[in-house]
């Protein structure tokens, strides 16, 4: 049993560190999201640089291998520094989409590990996150296959170069045969992308597709696992970035009730502070201890699957009630837009939605669980 | 980063399986899912079992007649004691005063009463807590005063369980009147039919009989019976800070035993056309409470990790403590809600049996509210962590 990173996941997670210290300090945070999509871009390139782009791709497919702890070696400095690069929407998810997915997914993949492309994934439609309720049709025609319909949220989707799409190519809505992947360019004929940000500085879309060109991902009518499997390595990347975010905000908010005065003392002499702040590091460790042995499970497939929903539902619950109690503690400024602590919050109610929120998360665990 | 099994450990798995594959009657299941103690003969007995195979101590160094396991061996120990729904080892003399003899106890006290508590010889009680020293330990006023070889103890002592089977206790009294409480207090171990000691129940809400009021009137305890230095008693306490993270693991670990019975009786309960786990609302709180002690159980981990690694755990063991507390209070209510209507049936007035789980399940419930009190109430645990964690 142990819990510990190794000593090179130890100097990857200081790295990023001193990276979000130095390009994502909490005092300049306003202007970094000011700076928009072109800050991000210098980021971007800076983070393919240190190699953390091609950490998780695998080695046939010119990236380093990386497993999942490695990738939460990496993601626990986003969230302690809230950075709003797209890491596990492109490396991840869109990496494990495309994990083995025929040549221009491979060749696509090295870009991404070189920080030459960007490609989000296109999964979410009206009304759900279950991954199997897909109604764009793909209709095969003499030019090949056409995708016709709307992916409501495509994370990080914004400033994509390319989409991984999941469409229907037989089966009905709802079911989980039938469903195929395909890849789309962000210029291909027939595709409008319509831009929006969320709250927490990450910049999505919408895709309305009508009758656009695709090129098809991996095998046909069965992309139901492919996407299940990339999902859960998206969702136990989060975690990771879930709990840095957690203890950062709790980390904040006890120097904060340590330096505020209010009727002469300290607020943190009060005992009432005290034990926020307590309940607080309590859920900050259940999150952490949930987040290590969500994420080993990951290295043995299939065993870990209602053990990541049950994960993902738990530190949903405890991200949004730190974040909420770091701006409680802080009192009026908690609320202002300049302290990062309401940035804190922003994010982890945005973690929550992503691939499905604690309530869906909850069901799901109930379904794998069942028995 | 690695939680995997050895294929040592996965052979010492087999051998606990096995062990625990037989011996564990049916009758036992519903007290041990409650949450609740087996009757004392029946943990004697199981304990003598334990002993005889060799894993009477499974937290104690060999040189003192324990195991020796590691952390990774106890987990196994422990998720499979569970598993079979076998019931906690009675922890008074294994893991309160047992650690305290062989770290700061004489060479006759060793020797003469570690053996005896790992083959059931004695059944301990913990004299600590009076009607003026709960939470506020260092208030007691129970005095041992010296005269010849013995001590005279006179005071009395509070929530003394299974005071009225134990043939020991051991106790902490005041030996001197110093300017900070903490010091002045000894640790004692007195017999149970010494002249002078008197044993009055205290009814619990749950009707279960497990504690008590110990009344001590000019009881002569031998000098020979302090432990380790007079008026040092209090620090003996800090042997355990290190070894509470195991008996919260150890107690942790026994936490599903509470959620199959709730699944149980839940499946058993017909409810439309299905049973009462079909039914999502219920399903769902169910859920709610898996998940949360999922989180518990990877706390436990972790812990276990930080003592095979021999880190510190900082205040790992009072959060642990702090969360199995809430979530065996929610798990047994949970029970109680799933039984529905038999939870109203506690007691036949006149002949018949009670419903499956009855009265167990509602005695869990309310025993339960007991334990977010005792060993550190969860005020104290948040005190605890503030200040040894948060440094507030």
């Amino acid at each position: 049993m142990d819990f510990a990173y190794s000593e090179e996941q130890l100097m990857l997670r200081d790295s990023v560190d001193r990276f979000g210290e130095d390009r994502w300090a909490g005092a300049d945070r306003l202007a970094r999201l000011a700076e928009g999509p072109e800050g991000s871009r210098r980021r971007w390139a800076a983070m393919a640089e240190l190699g953390w782009l091609m950490l998780p791709i695998a080695e046939a497919e010119g990236g380093l291998g990386g497993g999942p702890v490695d990738v939460m070696a990496v993601m626990e400095g986003f969230g302690r520094h809230l950075m709003t690069e797209p890491y596990v929407s492109n490396c991840v998810l869109a990496a494990g989409l495309m994990h083995g997915g025929g040549e221009l997914a491979s060749d696509l993949l090295a870009r991404i590990g070189a920080g030459e492309v960007r490609v989000a994934a296109g999964l979410t439609e009206n009304d759900g996150y279950a991954i199997e309720q897909v109604s764009v049709a793909a209709i095969d025609g003499p030019g090949g296959v056409h995708l016709s319909g709307m992916k409501t949220h495509v994370e990080d989707g914004a400033d994509a170069d390319w989409y991984v799409v999941s469409a229907r190519t037989a089966g009905a809505m709802a079911e989980r045969d039938g469903i195929s992947l395909f890849l789309v360019p962000r210029d291909a004929a027939g595709l409008t992308v319509r831009r929006f940000r969320a709250v927490d500085g990450h910049r999505h879309c919408t895709l309305m597709l009508d009758r656009v060109p695709a090129t098809p991902l991996g095998e046909r009518d069965r992309a139901a696992d492919r996407i299940d499997a990339a999902v859960d390595r998206a969702i136990v990347a989060h975690l990771a970035e879930a709990v840095g975010s957690m203890e950062s905000a709790t980390a904040a908010t006890l120097d904060y009730v340590r330096t505020r005065q209010q009727f002469g003392v300290p607020i943190g002499t009060f005992q009432v502070i005290q034990h926020k702040l307590v309940d607080m590091s309590v859920a900050c460790e259940e999150a952490r201890a949930l987040a290590i042995v969500a994420t080993r499970g990951m290295t043995q497939p299939g065993a870990g699957r209602a053990l990541i929903a049950a994960a993902k539902a738990r530190i949903s619950q405890c991200g949004i009630a730190v974040a909420q109690q770091a701006v409680q503690l802080h009192g009026g400024v908690g609320t202002s837009e300049e302290l990062v602590v309401s940035h804190h919050l922003r994010r982890q109610m945005m973690l929550d939605l992503a691939h499905g929120d604690r309530d869906f998360q909850r069901a799901r665990f109930i379904l794998l669980s069942a028995g | 980063m690695n939680l995997d099994l050895t294929p040592d450990d996965l052979a010492f798995r087999e051998e606990v399986r096995a062990f625990f594959a037989d011996g564990i009657p049916e009758d036992w299941k519903t007290t041990v899912r409650a949450g609740l103690r087996l009757p004392p003969e029946t943990l004697v007995a199981y304990q003598r079992r334990l002993a005889a195979r060799g894993w009477g101590a499974p937290t104690w160094p060999v040189e003192h007649g324990g195991t020796g396991w590691s952390p990774t061996r106890l987990h196994i120990f422990w998720s499979e004691a569970s598993a079979a729904d076998a019931p906690a080892q009675y922890h008074q003399g294994l893991e309160l005063i047992g650690p305290i003899i062989f770290t700061y106890g004489s060479k006759a006290q060793k020797d003469f009463y570690l053996p005896r508590i790992i083959h059931a010889d004695d059944w301990w009680c913990q004299g600590y807590s009076e009607p003026g020293a709960g939470s506020d330990l260092a208030a007691i006023r129970t005095r041992a005063d010296r005269d010849g070889d013995h001590y005279v103890v006179n005071g009395q002592k509070m929530w003394t369980s299974y005071a009225h089977v134990a043939d020991r206790m051991f106790a902490l009294v005041r030996t001197s009147a110093e300017a900070r409480r903490q010091q002045g207090i000894s640790l004692i171990l007195v017999d149970m039919d010494t002249l002078g000691l008197r044993v009055r129940p205290i009814h619990t809400l749950d009707e279960k009989y497990h504690t008590n009021e110990v009344f001590l009137d000019d009881v002569r305890v031998p000098l020979a019976n302090l432990v380790g230095e007079e008026g040092q008693g209090w620090g003996y306490g800090k042997v355990l800070l290190d070894r509470e993270r195991m008996v919260a693991a150890a107690t942790a670990m026994f936490l599903p035993q509470t959620l199959r019975a709730v699944r149980d009786a839940a499946r058993r309960r017909r409810m439309g056309g299905g049973t009462l786990l079909d039914q999502s609302g219920f399903r769902a709180k169910l859920a709610q409470v898996e998940i949360e002690a999922m989180a518990l159980q990877a706390m436990v981990m972790r812990l276990m990790a930080d003592a095979a690694a021999g880190a510190d755990s900082g205040p790992r063991g009072s959060m642990v403590k702090l969360r199995w507390s809430e979530l065996i209070q929610q798990a047994t209510a949970l029970w109680v809600e799933a039984l529905g209507p038999a939870a109203q049936h506690f007691g036949a007035l006149d002949d018949g049996d009670a419903p499956p789980d009855m009265p167990l399940a509602l005695q869990g419930a309310l025993y339960s509210r007991v334990t977010t009190i005792y060993g550190g109430s969860s005020e104290i645990q948040r005190n605890i962590i503030a200040r040894r964690a948060l440094g507030l």
